[in-house]
């Protein structure tokens, strides 16, 4: 029952929230929802036996699909990761007032019930469907509280990704067709065998789907726009769990079921996201707008992690996993950072901050953790999982390993060059009243802080827990 | 048998009881009750617990399949009989006989559904669209709707003409007008269809596709529903058009087979013809109205699909696209009316003015985009699944996608106008009924979208 009460918890009370009034309220109401959501999380994944993570029951008979859900490692790792992202979310906005607060934090709450389905669903009709589910929230969300080009820039999102859904879509069918016992469920899409040309062509159906949402090199161009554009608590949704989904499908939906395209494909794919690293650290180092910078950064990062899947390496595959969880929350602490330096300041672009440090130092040392572990400096989080990825590329192919290598050096500059230009110089004149930060937000960050330091120095737990996904994958 | 006397009946009705009531909004209770009473008694027939008998000498053949459509056809009618007919009250003087020509429409699609021979197709689709001309030009101090209504009417008999022409040369080479009865059978001795029979299947091919408005037979449709009367666009492009395509797929369920490959070729054509035009063209319109227009020239592209691969799952997905259109498109033209101004500006806004109504609309168009979670999700799923099953190209299935994806463009706008732009949507007082009844609207697309079987299970019963 464990996971239908985790996709449950946050429909019901996100459909709940839209019939609330005032907008305070509405928050308290959201963070409890989240909050109730983790302790569930929580207790499942730590404390219950396996057999209660599990669930299935008659949806479609006619079509063949039914509501299945299960939790393997990964699937653990990610609903924590979601389950733990959005009370810390919430509370970092909390000082933020939307109008119409009631419908954001409802729909906050339904992308949180999408994703997390998205994690659990084990048939790929509920798949598809949550996939949307996700989806759907997100694009309102940032139509509504967005930017001035908001409109716009969300609507090429929607479409990039739909389009992506869509040929997934044609995909799943095609599979549906062939699978032995005509059925969704994962279990017997793991069973199909395909011709070679079929399945090199039902591999890249699927494989665009995901690399619009990761994204990859060259289908990232909605992305920079539309974080930017969108709501903070958005954009900390969607830069932290949402590009996860692509990385996680990839893993479970992808390889496994189109073993040969995989291989055949991995070159091609691992090109273009090294390719990707590379393009998108270049142009992060030309930016002016923190959020600019955070965005093309996430790009480098993904095209690492997508790069490293398909190498097909174990030890890369474990850097995989455990760096799902941990940019999450890096880029989440950056988000937060962010968002709190334009509250304080009202500006994002570096060339109108400065001499931020002496004005809030608390501040300062948070931001510059969360930068260190952008660049995956050792006893961070991030440097384990970029390690171990590194190490898979470098078993793949030396070359691949060296050139992917410099984004490492160009994180380095980009990230220490927008923490100097905010933190340090002369005091600029938007820095000028800029206070320290106190309360919810500075709680979070010491929280996620944390959470940096000790996966940095003991990131075992981790690699344990998404080990029994790394191995049934890898030796099927 | 009982749908086809009772529509008949009371269409008549209707029609006599203009002279004994005089209060307008009696006409539109006397219909709601009307409907009921004409569902009842076709779920008695399908059911098989109560129905006429009459001996139709094979004419006519009633099977779960058509009698389904039927109740699918009048709940869609009884649902736009509640939102809209205020607005069919004020559609112009004579409203009694407007709710007759509505039974008659009725009759002419549960005629449709039932056919068994070329005769009496003919004769549905002529009892179909006669009162429909008339509709069409209801608003009679109106050039447009004049004029639409004289176009509809040029450009329908011609394509009747067409049609009879086709049935004239089958008849001719085969000697019977039943359905199924080819040269072909057995007993002809036959190997080859007689050249007159294709001839005259491609003229029933081609006055079919002008009925469902399918490229490049679809030149009629945005003038006509743009001119009508809104009301009755809203009843012309959903029920209509669903009859429509519930014939096309009787008449060539047994056919296919004489014309053989050509066939899918000149059916690959035209999907991708209608695909092609409605959705561009709906992509360039500024009045929400046309723009709907379009976008049933492109849902029809969709619905052709069920034609190209007719296998059971093509069968089943044309009722449930004829609901998940039916009801949508509805929904939306029962706001549409409500709105003071038809362009996509006119929405701007209206999510602050009229939430239920800008949610109900929403949930409609996320369904006619196919969205999952609503009922147009598993519309185009079917026709999509109904394609792949039968081995159909995958390049057309893929063509459907992309347009499906370009859909979303223009159904999106209204969206973005009602909910994203500011402004305040202007719309004429709305009941509190109207209001329900809209909200259930909606919640039934997202039933249907969460759980399409409860419709496709009735049809296992």
């Amino acid at each position: 029952m464990i996971p239908v009460l985790l996709i449950l918890i946050p429909l019901v009370t996100g459909l709940i929230s839209f019939f609330l009034k005032q907008s305070a309220a509405a928050k308290n109401w959201a963070l409890l929802s989240s909050v109730i959501t983790l302790a569930v999380a929580v207790t499942g994944i730590f404390f219950l036996p396996a057999n209660q993570l599990a669930f299935d029951a008659p949806w479609l008979p006619n079509l063949g699909s039914r509501f299945t859900l299960m939790t393997d490692g990964m699937g653990k790792m990610l609903c924590l990761l979601t389950a733990v992202s959005f009370p810390l979310i919430f509370a970092a906005t909390y000082r933020n007032d939307y109008s119409n607060a009631p419908g954001f934090y409802g729909l906050m709450l339904l992308s949180q019930a999408g994703l997390l389905g998205v994690f659990l669903a084990a048939d790929a009709l509920l798949f598809y469907f949550f996939w949307e589910l996700a989806l759907i929230p997100v694009y309102f969300l940032c139509s509504i509280w967005g930017g001035n080009k908001r409109i716009a820039v969300t609507f090429k999102f929607f479409i990039y990704t739909f389009i992506g859904s869509l040929l997934m879509l044609v995909g799943i069918i095609y599979l549906y067709f062939q699978s032995p016992d005509h059925s969704f469920a994962l279990q017997s899409f793991y069973h199909i065998t395909l011709e070679a040309k079929q399945e090199n062509l039902i591999f890249w159906l699927f494989f665009l789907a995901f690399a619009i949402k990761m994204p990859i090199f060259p289908f990232h161009t909605w992305q920079p726009d539309a974080y930017e554009q969108s709501p903070t608590a958005t954009t900390m949704v969607m830069s932290g769990i949402m590009v996860k989904m692509g990385i996680f499908a990839v893993v479970r939906w992808l390889i496994p079921v189109f073993p040969n395209a995989s291989v055949h494909y991995g070159n091609l794919v691992i090109i273009l996201s090294v390719t990707g690293m590379l393009y998108a650290s270049l142009i992060a180092i030309r930016q002016d707008d923190i959020k600019r910078l955070i965005a093309y950064s996430s790009i480098a990062h993904i095209g690492l992690m997508c790069a490293a899947l398909f190498t097909l390496n174990k030890t890369g595959w474990e850097g995989v996993m455990i760096q799902m969880f941990n940019h999450g929350v890096n880029v989440i602490g950056l988000w937060v950072v962010a968002d709190v330096i334009e509250q304080k300041t009202g500006t994002r672009k570096f060339s109108e901050l400065g001499g931020l440090a002496q004005k809030a130092p608390v501040l300062a040392i948070l931001f510059v953790v969360m930068a260190l572990a952008n660049i995956a400096l050792p006893l961070t989080n991030a440097f384990i999982g970029e390690f171990l990825m590194f190490n898979g590329l470098f078993h793949f192919n030396v070359w691949i390993a060296a050139i992917a290598g410099i984004s490492v050096i160009l994180a380095a500059i980009y990230t220490l060059n927008m923490v100097q230009k905010v933190l340090y110089g002369k005091t600029a004149v938007a820095t000028e009243n800029a206070v320290e930060i106190k309360g919810n937000v500075q709680l979070v960050l010491v929280i996620l802080a944390i959470v940096v330091m000790v996966l940095g120095i003991y990131p075992q737990p981790m690699i344990d827990l998404t080990k029994d996904t790394v191995h049934a994958i890898l030796v099927k | 048998m009982n749908a086809i006397i009772f529509s008949a009946l009371l269409g008549v009705v209707l029609m006599f009881s203009g002279i004994l009531v005089k209060n307008k909004s009696a006409y539109t209770y006397i219909a709601a009750v009307g409907l009921l009473l004409l569902l009842v008694v076709n779920l008695l027939n399908t059911y098989g617990i109560w129905s006429i008998q009459v001996n139709t000498h094979a004419m006519l053949r009633f099977d779960k399949f058509g009698m389904y459509f039927n109740s699918i056809a009048i709940s869609a009618t009884l649902i736009y009989v509640l939102l809209s007919g205020k607005e069919i009250e004020k559609a112009g003087a004579n409203v009694s006989d407007y709710y007759a020509l509505l039974f008659f429409v009725l009759c002419g699609v549960t005629i449709l559904s039932s056919f068994n021979g070329l005769l009496m197709l003919f004769l549905g689709i002529e009892i179909l669209s006669i009162p429909l001309y008339i509709l069409t030009g209801s608003d009679k101090r109106n050039l447009k709707s004049t004029e639409a209504s004289l176009k509809y009417f040029l450009m329908g008999a011609f394509s009747t003409g067409i049609m009879l022409m086709g049935i004239a040369l089958i008849y001719g080479a085969t000697g019977i007008f039943s359905l199924g009865g080819t040269s072909m059978a057995p007993s002809s001795g036959l190997l080859r269809p007689s050249f007159l029979e294709v001839a005259g299947l491609i003229l029933l091919f081609v006055s079919m596709c002008f009925k469902v408005s399918a490229a490049p037979f679809h030149f009629w449709t945005p003038d006509v529903y743009d001119g009508a009367p809104a009301v009755f666009t809203s009843f012309m492009a959903t029920i209509v058009k669903a009859a429509g395509f519930i014939a096309f797929v009787r008449l060539f369920d047994m056919h296919t087979q004489i014309l053989g490959p050509t066939w899918h070729i000149l059916l690959a054509f035209v999907i991708v013809a209608t695909l092609l035009i409605g959705n561009i063209t709906a992509v360039f319109q500024q009045s929400v109205k046309r723009m709907l227009a379009y976008s049933s020239i492109a849902q029809a592209g969709f619905m052709l699909f069920a034609l190209y691969s007719i296998n059971d799952l093509a069968k089943e997905g044309l009722l449930l696209y004829s609901v998940a259109y039916s009801l949508a498109t509805i929904g939306i033209f029962a706001v549409l009316i409500k709105m003071s101004d038809y362009t996509f500006d006119g929405f701007n806004g209206l999510a602050k003015t009229q939430p239920v109504l800008a949610l109900a609309t929403t949930v409609c168009l996320l369904s006619l985009a196919g969205i999952p979670l609503t009922a147009g999700f598993f519309a185009k799923y079917y026709m999509l699944a109904s394609m792949v099953k039968a081995g159909g190209p995958t390049w057309l299935v893929m063509v459907a996608v992309l347009f499906a994806a370009v859909s979303v463009y223009y159904y999106f706008r209204v969206i973005q106008a009602m909910y994203f732009k500011e402004g305040d949507a202007e719309t004429a007082p709305v009941t509190s009924l109207f209001k329900t009844v809209l909200l259930l609207l909606a919640a039934l697309i997202i039933l249907l979208g969460v759980f399409p079987s409860i419709v496709l299970n009735w049809f296992y019963f």
